[in-house]
């Protein structure tokens, strides 16, 4: 019996039992996060479901809760992104490759390059409402310097025009979209550099042993190599972009909008600044408008993440 | 004497009925009209612009909320063709207008009683007198609990929401509690979200606080609402459509304006929306919780609006300000 005890390690029920207690303690911390966003989805659906039909994404904003829609609101969030992405991937894709590709030698260089990388990840940071600032002052009034929002100093066709523009670019989609790109610039660059340096040196080596230039190496092997990396990243930074609401809301504001923008300079409300809007009436009616209009927004911030795995899944090829 | 620009139309003052301008818009105008300014006034324009929009589906109407301030920041450099406002004009945004050139119109649009309103579950005060809310509200009164301002009051504990001192609603709630020289205390809590002021009263059982009465008759119930004594009458008045509209609920209901740019009126389709805003305005104001103006007030505001006759009737030649009923200082 003596020796049997011995046998025993010291203290064991009271290990075992930390050990689950300690499995069950992250089970829970878990479970507590999945189990908010239920509640917060469950009682959004309970909320909005029934403003939930096609009127409700084609009609414009109405005083009456039953008429209110989120239609020039979806297209401003449409149009926003889409100037968005169009400006942040090669801005951001080529400055990735600039600082992963092109790593200098020289010692003086070599410390502005970190200081560069030191930089951007710092912006990553940077709260979006500061970016707002940023673009209100660079972008909607380009700091005074080119005349002012009533008499442009440089126009291009009419007001009427689709192609109608004008600097500086005011409250519009432009200066809108362009903000936007300030904000997610930093997330796409970052992830960037993260898909090229998951690139294998032997595929570039390979390519410059085969007389390759550096240009040739880049387009061929390296680039087509991050590309999946690349996307996910630029693809979950656009759907960030999507939510945002504060850098949008110092460039256009709190409006009423019934239509949608016809150019670029026009003006815009966005998915977040009308779900805004709703929340704050006094009306309980809109206050179920706003839930539906979350359920929507969530529903493309879904998507665009969905597709981001998907993009991972279908073309992250093994390298080796 | 007021700031009156000069009478540009020959024709001589005739009234024009409201019934005359009714139909005959042309839907095929285009163009864009900015709306900016106070979220107070912001509702009936808003309304405006919806039903406007069904009249008139290419012009592109956008209505802001910047505060009556923030509205004549942007009005006065040129950059709104409209601005609500929940007070008249002051004389530096005035001068700041005259500066850059923008000419404007000045026509008022509805009544709005400032509801003062506490908790439901305060079952104490019943009345309030303008002595009572300097007591509460200014600036270094010593009053902290309600006990501080009746003793026959218990003593729970005052918590103050306030609509945000960019607001049309503070600015006139001071001048009538604080005066010319005094100040509202800093202590409280602020939004220029009324919805959070709604919800900050509701919640707390010494709270108090003012806003625009379309907002208390949308939560009346979930609020209490304050009768105020008629310094006059010396009788306790409670906000309602009638009283508001008599001029008996006084101190505290106020015109709501629009402010029109000249300039911009003399494009057909800010002519046809604010032609519009006189024909629907007064309906629509109503509906969406305030109170119309007295007939001959619309009257005369069409007259200025079709004669061009800008400036404002708040201001003297020598930019003081001029107090009283707008039947007596609109003209």
């Amino acid at each position: 019996m003596i020796e049997h005890a011995a046998l025993q390690p010291k203290g064991k029920v009271q290990r075992v039992l930390k050990n689950q207690a300690f499995k069950w303690f992250c089970v829970c911390c878990a479970s507590a996060s999945v189990i908010v966003l239920c509640v917060l989805l469950g009682s959004l659906i309970k909320q909005g479901v029934h403003h939930f039909d096609l009127d409700f994404f084609k009609s414009p904003p109405s005083r009456k809760p039953v008429k209110a829609g989120l239609g020039p609101a979806m297209w401003g969030s449409v149009w926003i992104c889409a100037v968005c992405a169009l400006t942040a991937l090669p801005l951001g894709v080529a400055t990735a490759i600039f600082l992963e590709e092109y790593k200098p030698k020289n010692r003086v260089v070599k410390w502005l390059h970190n200081l560069l990388q030191l930089n951007i990840s710092n912006l990553a940071g940077v709260p979006s409402i500061v970016y707002g600032i940023i673009g209100l002052t660079a972008f909607v009034q380009m700091f005074g310097f080119i005349g002012n929002l009533n008499e442009p100093g440089f126009s291009f066709g009419t007001r009427e025009d689709w192609y109608y523009f004008q600097l500086p670019f005011g409250r519009g989609v432009f200066a809108g979209g362009l903000t936007l790109m300030l904000v997610i610039l930093p997330i796409v660059i970052v992830s960037s550099q993260e898909a090229l340096r998951a690139v294998p040196n032997s595929l570039r080596e390979g390519a410059l042993a085969c007389g390759a230039t550096k240009w040739q190496m880049i387009w061929t092997m390296t680039l087509p190599a991050a590309i999946p990396g690349i996307m996910t990243g630029s693809i979950l930074a656009i759907s960030r972009a999507i939510g945002e609401a504060a850098p949008i809301l110092v460039i256009a504001g709190i409006v009423f909008i019934r239509f949608t923008p016809a150019h670029l300079m026009d003006e815009f409300t966005a998915m977040p600044l009308q779900i805004y809007d709703w929340a704050g009436r006094p009306q309980e009616e809109f206050h179920r408008v706003a839930a539906t209009g979350i359920l929507v927004l969530l529903a493309v911030l879904l998507t665009f993440n969905a597709t981001a795995v998907f993009v991972r899944q279908k073309f992250q090829k093994p390298l080796q | 004497m007021s700031k009156h620009g000069i009478f540009i139309s020959s024709v001589a003052a005739t009234t024009i009925s409201l019934s005359a301008l009714a139909g005959d818009y042309d839907s095929s105008l285009r163009g864009s009209i900015k709306i900016d300014g106070s979220s107070t006034v912001y509702p009936i324009t808003e309304a405006v612009a919806e039903e406007f929009a069904e009249v008139c589906p290419r012009v592109r109407v956008t209505v802001g909320i910047s505060g009556t301030g923030g509205g004549f920041k942007r009005f006065s450099v040129g950059e709104t063709d409209i601005s609500d406002a929940s007070r008249p004009i002051k004389s530096k945004e005035y001068d700041k207008a005259v500066e850059n050139g923008v000419d404007f119109i000045e026509i008022p649009v509805a009544y709005d009683g400032l509801s003062i309103v506490v908790n439901k579950s305060n079952h104490w005060v019943d009345q309030l007198t303008v002595d009572d809310l300097k007591k509460i509200f200014l600036d270094g009164s010593p009053v902290k609990t309600w006990k501080d301002v009746r003793s026959s009051w218990p003593a729970v504990p005052i918590a103050i929401y306030s609509p945000g001192t960019d607001s049309g609603t503070f600015d006139y709630f001071k001048e009538v509690v604080a005066g010319k020289t005094g100040s509202i205390r800093s202590d409280m809590s602020v939004s220029e979200d009324d919805n959070v002021l709604v919800r900050g009263v509701a919640g707390d059982e010494g709270g108090i606080g003012f806003f625009g009465c379309a907002y208390y008759f949308e939560n009346k119930d979930k609020l209490k609402v304050v009768p105020i004594v008629n310094p006059e009458l010396e009788k306790a008045i409670t906000p309602t459509a009638v009283t508001i509209e008599n001029g008996t609920y006084a101190p505290f209901s106020r015109p709501l304006f629009i402010y029109v740019s000249k300039k911009s009126a003399e494009r057909p389709e800010v002519e046809a929306f604010v032609r519009f805003y006189f024909e629907q305005g007064p309906e629509l104001a109503e509906e969406v919780g305030y109170v119309r103006l007295p007939k001959e007030i619309y009257a005369r505001a069409l007259n200025n609006f079709v004669q061009g006759k800008t400036g404002t009737h708040y201001l003297t030649e020598a930019g003081e300000k001029i107090h009283g009923p707008l039947t007596k200082v609109y003209n």
